[in-house]
């Protein structure tokens, strides 16, 4: 493939002169949408998303009685990029939604237990949406932070009689880990993190992995058409453990503003 | 499947009588389906695939086709009988995302640039859910495959491996992927070692799951001579 960020890396350099292991500049926003229980925007170099929580009075899943719902969900809304078409999610959509969805759920970063309601027949649903709001690439990782600060920034609203009470909050949303998903992405035989979209044209194959604090780790993903060596595929999950570190702290600091 | 309160393991063995390691009884057929191109069967205990594969045949609509490849397209379905509670007929986000890594992990192993305008359709359907379907249905997958003559760098091998009660284990059947603490889908083209497929979920340490994944490459090795016994027997009778 002719393209000159791909090229840069097969001779050893990135085209915006970042180490292969360097993120875009990263900021986090939360409160940025004030009528989700919780919100943030995420952006990573150019890449824009917004996560918002919105939280209802539900019905436990058959297989969980009693305990709360998570449902995560990401819209690659057209306006984002010339290649997103509207519509229901595709496949790429769906993933993203799915790998977000198993880290925060696997991390145990959210008690299912605690959010129910007092009586096993009602619960309380946390709706995590994601929308893309500028495809630059790298977006698994940006939407899972997105979906940890809007998570870390909700409050619950008042229950009474099993009705929900908007603009009245009970307490806030307890998040019990800082898990960060890291995608590391193989282009021209190289281990690169955080592509833009140029980069991004010439993945080979990339693994999400989804890191705790303590190191443990709670989702993997592979994606793309190229196959990994077991010894790269160990290099790779050396490498999340290692930079989660960093998202880890952005994502703190965050909190205890 | 519901989850349980029960000790998924007993005096150090699995629930079924297993030790850690040891995989379900495996049973595989190739050309089971008379109108496919290629077909097969495989079981792995309870839980049971089939797949067939049709093509390279022609692509419509034509702006799907691609001038200088064809191109794969995999549906991963569960048959509604499946399991214990009725799976609705139809896609839903957990099939779409296993057919799009599943054609991912078979991709890597077919050349279709000379096949350029076409695809080759490849369908999985679970027909029994025991545990570890996505990785029957690869098994099954690359049997019909290469049973179909398409060409290919190599079989495709799959198998899960994952936690339950503090210990590590090979091959998940249903109650403990219900219960489990980690499980870890694994594929691998087994000639030269590539993964292909690689998925899990659940609380590991990074040593746990560095000896998970070398179990699960030493189960493929395993499972690649079945397939390759299955196959050869086939291209005998063929032959006679």
């Amino acid at each position: 493939m002719n393209n000159y960020a791909i090229d840069c890396i097969s001779n050893g350099k990135r085209a915006d002169e970042r180490a292969f292991d360097e993120y875009r500049k990263i900021v986090i926003k939360t409160g940025v949408v004030a009528k989700a229980e919780g919100s943030a925007s995420v952006t990573m170099g150019e890449t824009k998303i917004i996560a918002g929580v919105k939280i209802d009075v539900g019905e436990p899943f058959p297989d969980t009685p009693g305990e709360g719902t998570i449902i995560v969900n990401a819209e690659f809304t057209p306006l984002a990029s010339p290649d997103f078409e509207a519509g229901p999610p595709d496949e790429n959509a769906t993933e993203l939604a799915r790998v977000v969805d198993r880290g925060i759920r696997e991390s145990e970063c959210i008690d299912l237990k605690s959010i129910s309601l007092l009586d096993s027949e009602k619960v309380l649903s946390l709706y995590i949406d994601i929308h893309i709001i500028n495809d630059c690439g790298n977006l698994i990782d940006c939407s899972f932070l997105a979906a940890l600060a809007a998570l870390m920034d909700s409050k619950i609203p008042k229950v009474e009689d099993g009705v929900m009470l908007r603009n009245e909050y009970e307490k806030d949303l307890e998040v019990f880990h800082t898990p960060t998903e890291v995608t590391i992405c193989k282009i021209g035989g190289k281990l690169v993190l955080d592509p833009t979209i140029e980069e991004e044209r010439g993945v080979d194959a990339k693994l999400t992995v989804c890191v705790r604090e303590d190191d443990s780790i709670c989702a993997l993903q592979k994606q793309g058409v190229v196959g990994l060596t077991m010894e790269e595929t160990k290099e790779m999950i050396e490498i999340a453990i290692k930079k989660s570190k960093e998202l880890r702290k952005l994502l703190k600091s965050k909190k205890e503003k | 499947m519901a989850k349980t309160d029960e000790k998924l393991i007993v005096n150090g063995k699995r629930l079924d009588g297993r030790a850690f390691d040891e995989m379900r009884p495996i049973e595989m057929e190739t050309s089971i389906i008379g109108r496919a191109d290629g077909s097969a069967r495989v079981a792995f205990g309870k839980t049971e695939a089939m797949a067939s594969t049709y093509g390279p045949r022609k692509l419509y609509p034509r702006f799907l086709q691609e001038s200088s490849t064809g191109i794969l397209r995999c549906r991963y379905n569960m048959a509604p009988f499946s399991t214990e509670d009725r799976v609705r007929p139809g896609r839903n986000r957990r099939s779409i995302e296993l057919s799009k890594v599943i054609r991912l992990a078979l991709e890597s192993s077919t050349f279709l640039d000379d096949f350029p305008k076409t695809v080759v359709d490849v369908f999985i359907e679970i027909t029994q859910a025991d545990g570890s379907t996505r990785v029957t249905g690869i098994n099954a997958a690359s049997l019909a495959l290469a049973s179909s003559g398409v060409p290919m760098r190599d079989l495709i091998t799959a198998c899960s491996v994952g936690k339950i009660d503090g210990k590590l284990v090979s091959d998940l059947n249903g109650i403990e992927d219900n219960n489990s603490e980690a499980d870890v889908a694994f594929a691998m083209l087994p000639t030269k070692e590539i993964i292909t497929l690689l998925q899990m979920d659940g609380i590991l340490t990074k040593d746990e799951l560095f000896s998970l994944l070398e179990n699960a490459r030493e189960n493929c090795k395993k499972i690649y001579e079945t397939q390759r016994k299955v196959l050869k027997e086939r291209y005998k009778r063929e032959l006679k």
